[in-house]
Order: C-alpha cells, then structure tokens, then sequence
C-alpha cells in the first residue's frame, strides 16, 4: 500500500494495485459520518468503435450503449434489483456516463463494508437478458424524452454539434429513441467485455475508513474472481477537423426566454498528465479573467441588460476533445453573441493585468479547497484526473505557478477565431 | 449523545447557533430572517435578496463588492428567499476558507463576518432613503427574468402549477420570488421601506459552522451585528397550514413539449413537529421516496413508463407531492399505477423489509445532511421553525418507533387533492 500525505490540505490518500490490475484509492475522512464509494470505468459514449477483447476485428456499435449498460448493471443474475440491496444496507446507489467514463456509486452511513462489497460484485456480474434490455428501452426513451424538452442540454449539446464533424463527442451520451431500439443483450456483453476489465476500472473510497482493512476488503473480494489477463483496450475516433463545422445555429423550443451559448473548440488535443492539467487550469483562469463576476465586461454586460445570474463559463478536456463554453439566458442572443466574441478578440490584444491576475488565481484556489468539502467531487474528480495521468492534489501547486507568460499564449492558442462558434435557442 | 454540537446563544436580537466542527475546509454563515408568506411582501423580499447581494455602501458597485469577495479567495456571498409552509425566508450566506488551510490567511473570518453584517445593515442607499436606482432597475430586471425562465424549465413549471391549482387561495400558492405583476410597480422607496420593516419584525437566526469556537464568533459579532426588535421575535406555533378536500380536482394544460409531466399533489395533513411526522416520513418513502418504493418498482421498473417517478414531502405544509414524466398517451395507465399503489398502502400492503429499507435510508439521509454545511443548518433550522418540536438528536430514535399502523393511519388520512397534467400537443 502506498501512502501520498498532503500537508497544506491536511488530506492522505492511500493506494494499491491488485493483482488484476484494479486500482484502489481510500481517503479517509474520520469525522464525515458518510463514506462515498465510485467504481469507474474508463469507458464512456465516445467508445463506440474498438476492437472486441480477444478478437482481431474492428466492432461499431449502436449510439447510447455505454450509457444503456450504465442502466443494465443493476440487474444481478438471481433477479433480484440491486437497489434493492443497498436499501436494505442503508445506502443510497446511482451510477451516470459520461464522454469518457461510466461510474457506480454508492453512500451509506452504516454497513460500509456490505456495500462496498456489493458495489464490486454488482458491477462484475452483468446479468444481460433480452427480456431485461427490451423493458429498459421504454425508460431509456423516456429519459431522452426528458432531455429533449430541456433547453439547457438542448443549448449545450447544439453547441457541441456545431463544434464536431465526425468525432464521437457529438452524439447524445443516451442516444436516440432510434439508435437504442437497435441495441440487444449482445452489444451490452461485446462492451462489458471489453471495457469492465479490472485493469481499465478505478475504485474509490472516501470517509471514516480504515484504509488499509478497506484495501485488504477489496483485495480478498477480487482474488475471488477469475480475470483473464487483460491487453491493451484498441479504440478508434475518426479524423477530426481542426475547426468548426457550424459557425451559428439556433433552435426554436417552448421557452419564454432566449438562451445563447458560445465556445471555442480546441484546436490541439492529446494532451495528459501535467501539460494537460497546466492547459486545462490556464483555460479556466483565463475564462475566469475574462468573464468572471469580478470583471469589468461582467458588469457592462449586465449594466447592457444582455446577462443576467444565468450567465457561466466552463472548459472541459479530455484527451480525444476539448472545448469552452460560456452563455446563458438574455434577451439578445445574437448581440450577446457578438459582444462575447468582441471581448476575447479585444482581450488578445493587449496584455494580461497582473492585479487581475492575482486576484482570479487567489479566486480559484479558494474554490478547489472549498470542493474539497465534498467527498462526490473528490472521489469523481481523482478518477477522472487518474485517467488523464493527472493528480487532483496537483491542482493547488500549480494553480500557485502558473505564469502570465503561458496564460497569455493559452489565450492566443485556444481563443481562435476560426474555432469560435455560437448556439442559440430561441422562443417558439 | 449528540449527533452536533450546536451552541445557542441570544444575542442582541438574533440567535447565534454554532456548530464547531473540523471536517470542513471551510466557515460556512446563514443569516436566516423569518417571516410570514404574504402577497404584500412575497416579490418587495426576493428582489431585496437581490439588491442586499448586488452592492453595498462601502462597494457600490457589482465589481467592487466583487473584488473584495475573490481577494477573500473566493469567499462566495449568495442571498435567496425560500418558501417553508407558510414561512419565507430569506438568507444572507457566505462561505468562506478556514484560515489554516491558506499561507496567507490573514483574517478570513472576521472579514467574511464584517462582509454578512455590511450586507444586511449597510445597503447601497442614497440619503433620500431608496436604493442606487441604477442597481434597482438591473435587478428589477434580473428578476423579472428569472420568474420568466420558470416556464421554460418544464419540471419546475409544472410542479407550481399543481401548487397553484392545489393551494389557490392559500399563502402557500404565492411563488417565492414573487409576481411580474407585482414586481413591475415596485419602487426603490417600497423596497427600502421594507428594508427597514424586515430588520424590526423578522425572527433572525445567524449560522456559523466550521472549524471555529463560539466565544471567538461572539466577541467578533460585538458591535458588528444587532437588530432592534420592536415585536416578540418567536415563532410561535400558531400556524394554520391545512385544509380539508371535498373532491379531487384535475387539471390539464398542453405546451409544444416531447414528454408529458404528471404531477399529483396528496395532502397529508401532518407538518414537521406533529406526532404523525415520522410516520408520514416513512409513508413517503415507501410510496415514492428511494429507489426501493412504490412508484419507482411498478411506474418505472414494472411498467416501463416513465425515468423518474418519485413523491415527497412539503414537511412545513402537510403535502406528498408526485412528479413523474410520461409519453402523453400513457397517461391514464400511469395514473392508475399511481392510484393502485397508494391504495396499496393504505391497505398496508407493505413489508417488514420494504419499512426497515425505508427507515435506514431515512436515518442515513439525516446522518449524510450533517456533512455538508448547507444542509446542516437548513436541518437544523427546521428545529427553529418547527418552535423546537422536532429535536435532531431525537428524530432517529423516533423514526425507529414508527410502526406499520402509524403507516397506515398517515396513509389513510392522507387525501387526492389535486391530478396536474402538463402535456404535449396532438
């Protein structure tokens, strides 16, 4: 067991590797009441091409699987509902997918080693029937249904849609009421096979645990099951273009106010590791500079009238994609358009202010400590930086480091004109 | 032993309750100001929450206030209005860093603390005694957008207008920011007059939770922080929030939307402090609470029908309220799930198993509020509204108590109100 004490955070975490592969991370946190467990995946809705494990040919498969799977795992092979179950032990279970990673997860304050264990066991027995998958579709449907009248998932992914061409990061993480009907107990194997090896799954606890009994809980339960030796995971995304297919589009919907949602597809990708987590950081200082409640335009956009408290800004990396996104509710989506795109042009033009620098870095490393609260946003987010070879703990160092040189290359790099682009929902 | 250590103490016209605690990163403080649900001050309140947050005397402006907020690291400000039964509150909140975790940290708290006092007392006002009007007019705005936008979130639009239909002629149907209507003929001077008014009749409560000691709080609030009271600051227990059904109504209203909402309102006629409010907790759960109940195993699982299909409690006004999105068509099939497993209930067709499944993930949802700041005192706030009938530290074994007659008799007491269908068109 390895151990990574934080000091300035007052946070260890505790790490081991089983035998097959699993990783295993425990952060105790003796005075919660709660313990948070996350079993995670590295496999999300852009995996929909790759090779069969043990096979040699390629396999596509129908828009939504991973996220249908995602649902399917809750059924155990004696019948029994696995909600079911954690009830009984006194903890609340949910699982969700997204792009690049499926999660299962559970909290209880009591029975913490139960549920750990059923945690693990649900998810390494799929308990795919044609009968399970064919009733799962009618509350799959009304899922997408349920996002198809929200004009917020609506406005997001327009905006991603208008970025991407060909990539994967395009389709709706459910899928269509089309592409799932097509989806049988077959795909789900296929996908489970490949993709829920141990050795491409991340275990993490966070609460009043023991860390090494928990490890040891864990270890026990997998040296009780028999994995094949895994290889490598083969995936495919196709060639992807280096700017924008839509520069603006909009959608009518049933709204009373208009939404307006701009961003910038990142032109270079395949980042991991320490370069991603200094880009994505600087992304997210320089968002936060330049519309962030403290600015200068925050104000004059809302002394305009064209933002109200609706009004965010976010960045999301990944090492197949990457793109900013910031908008909100307003009464003018076209001039909001224009203003915003006016303000990072005007932005790039002159020099970063070194104040204003200072007071967003002091800004963001109150928010990380401030997340740090919350055992959801350490355990989801650790994983979710394992699998890019970042570290969370990492995040406060080099928020600390980051110079005004490199953010303001960032600024010129990732704030690209040809990449900008602009989603609109609009009154019926 | 207790579950919290909370300390209160009566200062000059508040409570001050602290909650000393290291698990957090973080000094967490509610400013809770408490006051009757009425169509006179509903809309004059949430656009004060408003102003109160958007600029003070010393910051006038949004950027200024701003300023001194990230230079706090990040110290948040947020202010809103909420509706508990008959009750509106409004909150002043600021979280902020615990000191120990920063190299710099020179007096995050007593600042964060000078901040929450200088929000409430020290308004954006010109010597006329109206707000900045420029501020007035951009948040009168901002408002009016947001009660906008309510219709275009179909879930939220739905479930207030089962209120609106379900408690019509009752406080409780007043939505808690307000009106367009009302909020159009508002002047500066209204709300400024207001102002005054909520300082010397609201009951106030101050939250401090955090890795912080009481005395350290107390001796920081001298001078900072007092009111003058001119009524009984009590929340006297006189509330009457219930009301006797004669017939079910129903109700449909059709919007250009994919998916229908199905929204159905019980009264159960039990509010948090009354004898029957464990059993009515229970109730909940097992019709539409978890993942285990009623509605999720048989609209859902069983049927197909729907995603979501859950129930809860409006606990300060005696409601079950169901909330479920369905294809348009299926609407007379999923209502009679809905009504079948009701009936089922009041029958008392329910386990041994299902009420104990039900009862663990009751007592874990309080064990889990009590690590997040926020939810530990709106948890324990309820304690102060309930008049200090519900006592935390005795809801768990209370909850053990509950046996499958309380069950039943909430169940059978409990009344259709009202069958709300928000549906796509032909």
């Amino acid at each position: 067991m390895e151990t990574k004490r934080f000091e300035q955070l007052q946070e260890t975490v505790y790490y081991q590797q089983l035998q097959n592969g699993l990783d295993v991370y425990v952060l105790p946190k003796e005075a919660f009441n709660k313990t948070f467990a996350t079993f995670t995946t590295k496999y999300g809705a852009i995996d929909n091409h790759f090779k069969l494990f043990g096979k040699d040919e390629w396999l596509k498969v129908p828009d939504g699987v991973a996220h249908f799977l995602e649902h399917k795992m809750f059924e155990q092979p004696d019948g029994v509902d696995v909600f079911q179950t954690f009830s009984t032990q006194g903890a609340m279970a949910n699982a969700f997918t997204s792009f690049t990673a499926t999660s299962y997860l559970f909290s209880s304050t009591a029975n913490v080693d139960e549920n750990l264990t059923t945690l693990v066991d649900f998810v390494q027995e799929p308990a795919f029937t044609d009968e399970n998958v064919e009733k799962e579709k009618g509350i799959i449907g009304q899922e997408i249904r349920m996002y198809d009248d929200n004009p917020d998932w609506r406005l997001y992914f327009g905006l991603i849609e208008n970025m991407y061409q060909n990539h994967p990061v395009k389709i709706d993480i459910a899928g269509t009421v089309e592409s799932i009907s097509d989806i049988t107990k077959e795909h789900l194997y296929e996908c489970y096979k490949t993709f829920y090896h141990p050795s491409n799954m991340v275990l993490f606890i966070v609460g009043p645990v023991d860390p090494k009994a928990t490890i040891e809980l864990v270890e026990r339960n997998q040296e009780g099951r028999e994995f094949t030796n895994q290889q490598t995971i083969d995936r495919q995304y196709p060639e992807e273009p280096k700017t924008v297919v839509h520069k603006e589009r909009s959608l009518a919907m049933s709204v009373q106010t208009s939404k307006c949602l701009v961003g910038y597809k990142e032109r270079s990708v395949h980042r991991q590791g320490m370069a991603m987590l200094r880009h994505e950081l600087s992304v997210q200082l320089l968002l936060e500079l330049l519309f962030g409640k403290g600015t200068a335009t925050y104000q004059g956009l809302t002394d305009e009238g064209l933002i109200d408290d609706s009004f965010s800004h976010d960045y999301t990396e990944e090492y197949e994609f990457a793109f900013s996104s910031f908008g909100g509710n307003t009464d003018d989506p076209d001039r909001l358009a224009l203003r915003l795109r006016e303000i990072v042009e005007e932005a790039k033009s002159r020099k970063i202010d070194e104040q204003a620098l200072e007071r967003v870095r002091k800004k963001q490393i109150g928010s990380f400590l401030k997340a740090l609260n919350s055992p959801e946003f350490i355990a989801t987010q650790f994983t979710r930086y394992r699998f890019n070879q970042m570290d969370l703990f990492s995040v406060l160092p080099t928020l600390e480091e980051l110079t005004l040189t490199e953010l303001e290359d960032v600024l010129n790099e990732h704030f690209d004109d040809d990449c900008f682009t602009q989603f609109k929902v609009v009154a019926k | 032993m207790a579950l919290v250590n909370e300390e209160i103490v009566e200062l000059v016209g508040y409570r001050l309750h602290s909650v000393k605690t290291n698990k957090f990163k973080t000094i967490t403080m509610a400013l809770q100001f408490c006051a009757p649900l009425e169509e006179r001050t509903v809309t004059k309140r949430a656009l004060l929450a408003r102003l109160l947050k958007s600029s003070t005397k010393k910051s006038p402006t949004f950027q200024q206030l701003q300023h001194r907020l990230d230079d706090l690291f990040g110290t948040s400000l947020s202010t809103q209005v909420q509706k508990k039964g008959h009750y509106h509150i409004f909150s002043a909140q600021i979280n902020t860093i615990n000191g120990k975790f920063l190299r710099d940290s020179s007096s995050l708290l007593k600042k964060s603390l000078y901040l929450l006092a200088e929000t409430v007392l020290e308004p954006n006002v010109t010597g006329q005694g109206m707000f900045d009007e420029a501020i007035f007019q951009r948040e009168k705005r901002a408002l009016k957008q947001r009660l906008l936008a309510v219709y275009d979130d179909k879930m939220r639009y739905a479930n207030e207008r089962l209120i609106d239909e379900m408690c019509a002629e009752e406080p409780f149907a007043l939505h808690t920011n307000g009106t367009i209507e009302a909020l159009e003929a508002l002047t500066s001077a209204d709300v400024y007059d207001y102002y005054l008014e909520m300082l010397k009749t609201n009951c106030i409560d101050l939250y401090v939770v955090g890795d912080v000691e009481r005395d350290v709080i107390q001796r920081e609030l001298e001078g900072l922080l007092h009111f003058e009271q001119n009524t009984c600051r009590l929340i006297k227990k006189t509330q009457s929030v219930d009301k006797t059904i004669l017939e079910p109504k129903y109700v449909q209203e059709s919007q250009d939307i994919e998916q229908g909402k199905l929204n159905i309102g019980y009264r159960t006629h039990v509010v948090v402090g009354d004898p029957l409010y464990p059993a009515a907790q229970v109730f909940n759960g097992l019709f539409g609470g978890f993942s285990h109940s009623k509605l999720f195993m048989n609209v859902r699982e069983k049927a197909s029908l729907a995603y979501y299909a859950v129930s809860q409690n409006e606990i300060f006004k005696g409601l079950m309220l169901v909330m479920s999105g369905i294809e348009s068509a299926n609407y007379v099939q999923a209502l009679d799930i809905i009504h079948k497993q009701f009936k089922a209930i009041q029958a008392g067709e329910f386990t041994d198993q299902e009420i104990n499944q039900t009862k663990a993930l009751l007592s874990n949802a309080t064990l889990e509020a009590i690590d997040s700041p926020l939810s530990l005192i709106d948890l324990f706030y309820r304690q102060v509204l309930s008049n200090d009938v519900l006592v935390l530290d005795h809801w768990l074994d209370d909850l053990e108590h509950v046996s499958g007659e309380d069950i039943i008799k909430v169940a059978q007491q409990t009344q259709l109100d009202t069958v709300y269908f928000l549906h796509g068109k032909e």
